[in-house]
């Protein structure tokens, strides 16, 4: 009390600086205290201490001793599995991000128009997002089971042998993109929302004008989605980055058949938490950080060319 | 009423027809997506179809859709074969403290962000959506070591403690939220002399309940199919949640498919029933994060 009756007693340093503003500032770092705590203790702290770890040959034991630039050197040359892992993460969101993108707002088109059931539609893509992924990883193991799993059964009535799925190295890639597009409900969600934005008038004004059902999708739906596909293609970067538990699931942590689905997430794992090599994956996870921001920055700087922010609010 | 009948007859045939059209492109729509509802649905079906069958039944081929005869039997032997209670019973522990913790830090933190005018409040919101952009790897292993230093490797703390202290996509989420609660309420409020924390727990509180809850109902899916924290944290039998245990039913010759597939749809169904009671408001916190992001 005798304090703050001090201050008052004092000139104010600011206009700013204020009875109220003061109150302010102690109530909102009271109240922000948590995550103010929580932020330095599992964010700030722990990045600085990865970085530098990254740095360090750590056996999560003994201290880490700086090596300087040696694990960002034997990933580049001596770590054959670490190129299998770029190449097979990197082959996974090439080729599953368009695939998903696709997907999602295809659907969603479908489902957007006052059309039956779109609530029964919107739940049951949105399920699968839902399923434990570990119960999800087990389920594919047995339905893609290349021998009697039923997802060889419309390849007979054609007459014609099933692909061998994730048992061999050549089909285990595109089944897991194939995989991945089971858990899109999410993104369809969002486009869904994304197309109620769509003002009416301006598919309405293009009918008039004589813009067929192709050309309204080409002119008006898609530039006002694209803020939606923005953010789709931003967070599924780093998702597919992240991909980690279905493949680990289904190749019971291995990468196997032949390192075909040893993720860069996989491998960062075992290094990290089977060989306990905490420099070496603190090295790893960096490189992946740089190499995702880079990517997120190279598609935010594109954005200027093809995203457009006229119709939504970005509040 | 007073309408001509001359005119009311062309619009009335250019109506039908424009029907027609109308439900032949439905018919295209639902050509796709019923089937594409039947994919999204099959991981279930199969679940559950596969968990009612026979181990005569398991790898007949062709398979067999509508198990003959349809047996219970897996579902007892599943919670049986692994400690499938204790599992839950650990899973539970996780998930509600967990809940209770991102609940309570959130709110609060949402609050500041978004009610009360601070200096550094626009600096954190920003740093609060930068983690965001963080892959988990990066802080993982030193995280790790923080549990390990305070002696917490092993036991439950770790999946729970974190929680306590924010989560950033729940502020924000809960933070969009709060902004759209008029301020002159909390102005209100301040007249007749209530101080921030009665704001906050008689006023905001109650009027984002449908917020908080969507927030809860996230965090307890996230916490209840997490698989790579309990992976990293839990190495004693007797703390490992229903994610770990699933991966237990493997017996002599291969897995117990019909064990595990029961024990997948009891682990699976809490989620979808507490989906579909909150079907509204789980969508409504999809689409908050990524329209309004």
């Amino acid at each position: 009390m005798t304090a703050s009756s001090q201050i008052e007693a004092a000139p104010p340093r600011s206009p700013r600086w204020s009875r109220k503003s003061r109150r302010n500032t102690f109530w909102g770092i009271l109240f922000a205290s948590p995550w103010l705590i929580g932020l330095a203790l599992f964010w700030v702290g722990p990045i600085i201490a990865s970085f530098y770890y990254s740095f360090t040959e750590f056996n999560a034991i003994k201290t880490p001793v700086f090596i300087g630039l040696t694990n960002y050197v034997d990933m580049f040359t001596k770590d054959d599995l670490f190129w299998t892992g770029v190449y097979n993460t990197l082959y996974f969101a090439v080729v599953s991000i368009p695939l998903a993108i696709i997907t999602a707002f295809g659907l969603a088109l479908l489902l957007n128009a006052k059309i039956r059931g779109q609530t029964f539609y919107r739940t049951v893509y949105y399920l699968p997002v839902l399923v434990p992924e570990v119960a999800l990883a087990l389920v594919w193991i047995y339905l893609f089971n290349p021998a009697t799993g039923l997802i060889n059964v419309p390849f007979d009535w054609l007459g014609i042998r099933g692909p061998c799925w994730n048992a061999c190295p050549q089909w285990a890639k595109p089944t897991m993109v194939l995989l991945a597009l089971w858990i899109i409900g999410n993104q369809v969600v969002l486009y869904l929302a994304g197309l109620q934005d769509v003002p009416q008038e301006l598919n309405d004004a293009a009918s008039v004008d004589g813009a067929n059902a192709f050309h309204r999708f080409l002119n008006v739906t898609l530039p006002i989605m694209t803020p939606v596909i923005f953010f789709h293609l931003v967070t599924s970067v780093i998702g597919a980055f992240q991909f980690f538990t279905i493949p680990f699931i289904m190749t019971g942590g291995t990468g196997a058949p032949a390192n075909s689905l040893m993720f860069y997430s996989i491998l960062l794992y075992k290094n990290a938490f089977a060989y306990f090599k905490m420099g070496y994956a603190s090295a790893m996870a960096w490189l992946m950080f740089v190499v995702i921001l880079g990517i997120t920055l190279v598609i935010f700087a594109s954005a200027r060319r093809w995203v457009y922010y006229g119709g939504v609010d970005l509040s | 009423m007073t309408t001509p009948v001359t005119e009311v007859i062309p619009k009335q045939s250019s109506a039908t027809l424009t029907d027609a059209k109308h439900t032949l492109r439905n018919s295209l729509k639902h050509a796709v997506l019923l089937p594409a509802a039947f994919l999204f649905l099959l991981p279930f079906i199969w679940m559950l179809s596969t968990s009612l069958k026979s181990d005569a039944q398991l790898f007949t081929y062709p398979p067999v859709w509508i198990p003959n005869p349809v047996q219970f039997s897996n579902y007892p032997n599943a919670v049986n074969y692994i400690p499938f209670f204790l599992y839950l019973k650990n899973t539970l522990t996780i998930t509600v403290f967990s809940v209770i913790g991102a609940t309570i830090s959130c709110s609060l933190v949402a609050y500041s962000l978004a009610r009360i005018q601070w200096p550094g409040r626009k600096l954190l919101t920003l740093l609060t959506i930068a983690t965001l952009m963080l892959p988990y790897q990066v802080t993982l292993i030193p995280v790790f070591l923080i549990f390990k230093r305070l002696g917490m490797v092993g036991d439950l703390r770790p999946l729970i403690l974190p929680q306590f202290f924010g989560v950033a996509y729940y502020i924000f989420l809960l933070r969009q939220f709060f902004a759209t609660i008029p301020m002159e309420l909390s102005e209100a409020a301040y007249v007749d002399g209530a101080n921030e924390f009665r704001i906050y727990w008689a006023i905001i509180l109650p009027l984002a309940k449908p917020a908080l809850a969507t927030i809860a109902v996230f965090q307890f899916i996230a916490s209840w199919r997490d698989y790579l924290g309990p992976l990293i944290y839990l190495n004693d039998q007797k703390l490992y949640t229903l994610s770990l245990g699933l991966q237990q039913y493997s017996g002599q010759y291969g897995r117990e498919w019909g064990l595990l597939m029961a024990a997948s749809v009891l682990f699976t169904l809490p989620v979808i029933i507490i989906f579909f009671f909150t079907q509204k408001t789980f969508v409504q916190g999809v689409t908050l994060s990524g329209i309004k992001g």
